[in-house]
C-alpha cells in the first residue's frame, strides 16, 4: 500500500500539534508515548512501504502521491532564451506531492530508523528534564520537516522542508535557553545556514524563471535539455545550489557554527548534527546530481570543497578537549567525506557513506550522552578516564562506533563506505592523486582522533564516580546502532571481496554508476590495503601516545593546538570580516544627521515643556494677576488700535 | 417723594419732576473704582475670605456698570441682567464657602498660598 506514504508524514506532524497544544497536561509518561510512539508508527508504515516498493514495483520505479495544489499563480512573463526575448504565458502550481523512489526510500529509512532509536534513548536521557513536551514537540517537528526534505517533489516543498529542519536546528540548539551561550550557539547556527539558504533560493528564481518549473525531475530532465554542459547558467545555478548545500551541511566556508551547535542536548547532536540534517546538503547534490553533471567546474569545487573541509575537520577534531566537539567536527570531517564522493560523480558512494556514518555517529553520540550523563554534565576527556569498567555498555558502544568510523577493515561499516570512495577517487574519471592523498591523510586523522577519545575516556585509571542507571529504553538504541555500524557495510562489497552490489544496484535507477578509467581487481587490492594499514597505524598511534597515558592535561595548549582547537580561526577570522565592520556600522550610524532631525524636534518639546511648567506655579493670585494683565493687554489693543 | 433713577439729564420728560440727574460718565467712573478696588482686594489679600469679597465687590461693580447703562438708553435690560448676576452670585458664595471651609479643614489654614499644590 503505497498509497499510504502521507502516513508517514502526517505521523510525526500529529505528535508535534498533540504535544504542542496539549503538552502542558499531559503525564510525563504519556508526552514520552506520543513522542516516541508517533515516529515509531511513522517507521512501521515506512517499513510497510518500503516492503511493499521492493515487492511489487511501482511502473517506473517511482511513486508519486499528489496530495494537493499549494497554489496556483497565472502570470505572463519574458524572458531571454538565446538572443531572442520570448514572451510566455507562465503558470506556477507547485504541489504538495511526495516523490518516492529508491532514493528518497533511503533517506526515509534512516531518518525514521535512526531517528526512532534515538527518540527512544532521548527518553532515558531527558527523563529528568522539566520541559520534556517542548522537547519532543520539537523533535517531532523536526521528523516532519526532515520527511518533507527528502520526500519533495518539486524544489519549493524540499525548501520548506529545508528550512523546517534548519528551525528546528535552531529550537533544539537553544533548547536549554536559560544559559545565554546555548542562544548563542543556536542564533549562530541560524545565522550561518541561513547565508547558504540564501544562495539557495535564489537558485531557485533562477531555476523558475529559466525552465519555467520547479518540479525537480522536470527541472532535471528540462535542464538537460536546454543548457549545454558547462554553460553559464547551468553553472550559476549548480553553484547556487552548492550554497544552500555548503550552509547546512557545515562544509568550508559555511562550517563554524556545527561546533557551537553541541550546545543542545546530545540526542540532538545526534540526530540533527550527526545523522540527518547535515546530511540534506548531500542528499540536495545526489537528488540535483544531473544538473551538477552539466556543471564540471562546480563538481570540481564540490571535491575540492569536500577534500579541505575533511582535513580542516580531521586535524581540528585531533586538538579538542570536549568529547562532543571532537565528534562535531568528526561529523565535518565525514561529511566531508560524503561531498568528495559527490564531487567526483560516485553519487552511490555518498549516499552509502551517508548510511554507515548516521548509523555509527549516531551510535557514537549516543554514547558520548551515556558518558556525559553518568558524569553529571561531564564533557571534558582529560577529566574521564578508566570508564571501561564503570560503563561496560557505553565502552563496547563507543568502541564499535569507534573501529567503523576509523574503518577497521573486513568487520566495520564505515569500512566499506570509506573504502569505497578512497578507491572511487584514485580510479574514477574524475578523481585525481590529490584528491586520494587528502582522503588518506583524513583516513589517518579519523582513526588517530576517535582512538585518541576513545583511550582517554575508557581506558587508563578511573577518575570519578559514575552515577545512575541504564534502563532499556537507552541500550536497546545502543545494542541496534552497534549492530547496524557492523553489518550495515555488508549491503555493498567492493568486488575482489565477493562483489555484493545491493546497495549500489538500489539507487541505480536514479544515480548513474560512475566510470571508471582504471578497472583492475590488482588496483583495488592495493588500494583495500593502504586504506586498512593506514587506518590500523591511526589506531596504533592513538593506542601508543594516549592508552598508558598517566600525566595529566596540560594546563595550557600551545599555540597551534589553540589555533587548531578553535577551528584554525575561522570563527576570528569572520569576526574580523563581517561582524566588526557591520557592528561597527551599526554603531556609526546610531548618530546620522537624520536622528539629529528627530532628536532635535524632541529636544525643541523638551525646552517648551521646561519653560510652560514654570508658569504653573499653583498660586491663585498669581494667575488672577496673569489674567487682569492679559485683558489690559487685549484690551489695550482694541482701543489704542 | 422717592428719587427715581432717570437717565433724565439729557432727556427730563417733564419739567420740575424730582430726577437725581448726574452724568453717565459718573456711573461708569464709580463702577470702574469699584472694580479695581475689588481687584485690588482679589490680588493683595492673602486671606480666601477676602478674595471672595473682592471677587463679589467686581461683580457689584459690573452690576452698577450694566445698570448705569440701562439707565442711559433707557432700557430695562440693565436692571435685568442685575438681576442674573445677583443670582449668580448667591450660587457662587454658596459653592466658594464650601470650598472655603474644606480648604480650612485640609490645611488648617485660610492662607490661599498654602494652597499652591498644584505647581508644575
Amino acid at each position: 500500500m503505497l498509497t499510504l506514504l502521507w502516513i508517514v508524514v502526517a505521523l510525526p506532524i500529529a505528535g508535534f500539534l498533540w504535544l504542542a497544544l496539549f503538552g502542558a497536561r499531559l503525564s510525563r509518561r504519556s508526552i514520552m508515548s506520543i513522542g516516541v510512539g508517533a515516529v515509531g508508527l511513522a517507521l512501521l508504515s515506512a517499513l510497510h512501504i518500503a516492503y511493499t516498493f521492493f515487492t511489487s514495483p511501482p511502473k517506473g520505479g517511482v511513486f508519486v502521491q499528489t496530495l494537493w495544489t499549494w497554489m496556483h499563480v497565472e502570470s505572463t512573463h519574458t524572458f531571454r532564451r538565446g538572443t531572442s526575448l520570448v514572451f510566455e504565458r507562465g503558470s506556477f502550481h507547485p504541489e504538495i506531492a511526495f516523490y518516492l523512489d529508491p532514493l528518497s526510500l533511503l533517506m526515509v529509512l534512516v531518518v525514521l530508523g535512526v531517528g526512532f532509536l534515538i527518540f527512544l534513548f532521548s527518553a532515558w536521557y531527558m527523563a529528568e528534564d522539566t520541559d520534556l513536551a517542548r522537547f519532543y514537540a520539537y523533535m517531532n517537528l523536526f521528523v516532519a520537516s526532515m520527511l518533507i526534505l527528502v520526500l519533495a517533489d518539486n524544489l519549493l516543498l524540499l525548501y520548506l522542508g529545508w528550512e523546517g529542519v534548519g528551525l528546528c536546528s535552531y529550537l533544539l540548539i537553544g533548547f536549554w535557553y536559560q544559559d545565554p551561550a546555548n542562544v548563542r550557539a543556536a542564533m549562530k547556527a541560524f545565522l550561518i545556514t541561513r547565508i547558504g539558504d540564501t544562495a539557495f533560493i535564489i537558485g531557485l528564481f533562477l531555476l523558475f524563471t529559466q525552465l519555467g518549473t520547479l518540479q525537480i525531475q522536470e527541472v532535471l530532465t528540462r535542464a538537460g535539455l536546454q543548457w549545454a554542459p558547462g554553460s553559464a547558467l547551468a553553472v550559476t545555478a549548480a553553484a547556487l545550489l552548492l550554497g544552500g548545500a555548503l550552509g547546512k551541511s557545515a562544509q568550508l566556508p559555511l562550517q563554524t557554527w556545527l561546533p557551537d551547535a553541541m550546545a543542545g542536548p546530545t540526542p540532538v547532536s545526534a540526530l540533527i548534527h550527526a545523522a540527518t540534517m547535515v546530511t540534506a546538503g548531500v542528499y540536495l547534490i545526489a537528488r540535483t546530481h544531473t544538473l551538477f553533471s552539466l556543471a564540471p567546474s562546480v563538481m570540481l569545487i564540490v571535491a575540492i570543497i569536500g577534500a579541505v573541509t575533511l582535513l580542516v575537520g580531521g586535524v581540528s577534531a585531533l586538538v579538542q578537549r570536549d568529547i562532543k566537539r571532537v565528534l562535531a567536527y568528526s561529523t565535518m570531517s565525514q561529511i566531508g567525506y560524503m561531498f568528495l564522493a559527490l564531487g567526483i560523480g560516485a553519487w552511490s558512494a555518498a549516499m552509502f557513506h551517508f548510511m554507515t556514518h548516521a548509523f555509527f555517529k549516531a551510535l557514537l553520540f549516543l554514547a558520548a550522552g551515556v558518558v556525559i550523563h553518568s558524569l553529571h554534565n561531564e564533557q571534558d576527556i582529560f577529566n574521564m578516564g578508566g570508564l571501561r569498567k564503570q560503563l561496560p555498555l557505553a565502552f563496547w558502544s563507543f568502541l564499535i562506533g569507534a573501529l567503523s568510523l576509523a574503518a577497521l577493515p573486513l568487520v566495520t561499516a564505515g569500512f566499506y563506505s570509506k573504502d569505497e570512495i578512497l578507491h572511487l577517487c584514485w580510479a574514477s574519471a574524475l578523481g585525481s592523486p590529490w584528491l586520494y592523498a587528502a582522503a588518506l591523510v583524513g583516513a589517518f586523522l579519523t582513526a588517530f582522533y576517535i582512538f585518541r577519545v576513545f583511550f582517554l575516556v575508557f581506558g587508563g585509571a578511573s577518575k570519578r564516580e559514575v552515577a545512575g542507571h541504564l534502563n532499556p529504553a537507552a541500550t536497546i538504541p545502543l545494542v541496534v546502532l552497534a549492530v547496524l555500524s557492523i553489518v550495515g557495510g555488508l549491503v555493498q562489497l567492493p568486488r575482489v571481496l565477493g562483489g555484493v552490489p545491493l546497495f549500489s544496484n538500489m539507487l541505480a535507477p536514479v544515480l548513474p554508476a560512475i566510470t571508471l578509467v582504471e578497472d583492475s581487481p590488482g588496483l583495488e587490492w592495493v588500494l583495500l590495503f593502504v586504506s586498512a594499514i593506514v587506518s590500523l597505524v591511526g589506531i596504533g598511534m592513538a593506542y601508543l601516545l594516549y592508552a598508558r597515558r598517566t600525566s595529566p592535561a596540560p594546563a595550557r595548549d600551545n599555540v597551534p593546538a589553540r589555533f587548531f582547537r578553535d577551528g584554525w580561526g575561522f570563527d576570528w577570522l569572520y569576526d574580523q570580516l563581517f561582524v566588526r565592520p557591520y557592528c561597527w556600522i551599526v554603531i556609526e550610524s546610531r548618530h546620522d544627521v537624520f536622528d539629529a532631525l528627530y532628536a532635535g524636534i524632541a529636544e525643541l518639546a523638551e525646552v517648551c515643556y521646561h519653560a510652560l511648567r514654570r508658569t504653573q506655579t499653583g498660586k491663585v493670585r498669581w494667575y488672577a494677576a496673569v489674567l487682569v494683565f492679559g485683558v489690559v493687554l487685549i484690551l489695550a489693543m482694541v482701543v489704542f488700535r | 417723594m422717592p428719587i427715581t433713577w432717570d437717565a433724565g439729564y439729557h432727556t427730563a420728560k417733564r419739567k420740575g419732576d424730582k430726577v437725581a440727574n448726574f452724568p453717565f460718565e459718573h456711573g461708569l467712573i464709580v463702577a470702574g473704582i469699584l472694580f479695581v478696588l475689588g481687584l485690588i482686594g482679589v490680588l493683595t489679600r492673602r486671606n480666601v475670605i477676602f478674595m471672595l469679597l473682592g471677587v463679589e465687590v467686581m461683580l457689584n461693580a459690573a452690576g452698577l456698570a450694566f445698570v448705569v447703562a440701562g439707565a442711559r438708553w433707557m432700557q430695562p435690560d440693565g436692571q435685568v441682567m442685575f438681576l442674573f448676576m445677583l443670582t449668580v452670585a448667591a450660587a457662587e458664595v454658596a459653592v466658594g464657602l464650601a470650598l472655603v471651609l474644606l480648604m480650612y479643614r485640609h490645611w488648617k489654614s485660610l492662607d490661599i498660598d498654602v494652597a499652591s499644590v498644584m505647581r508644575g
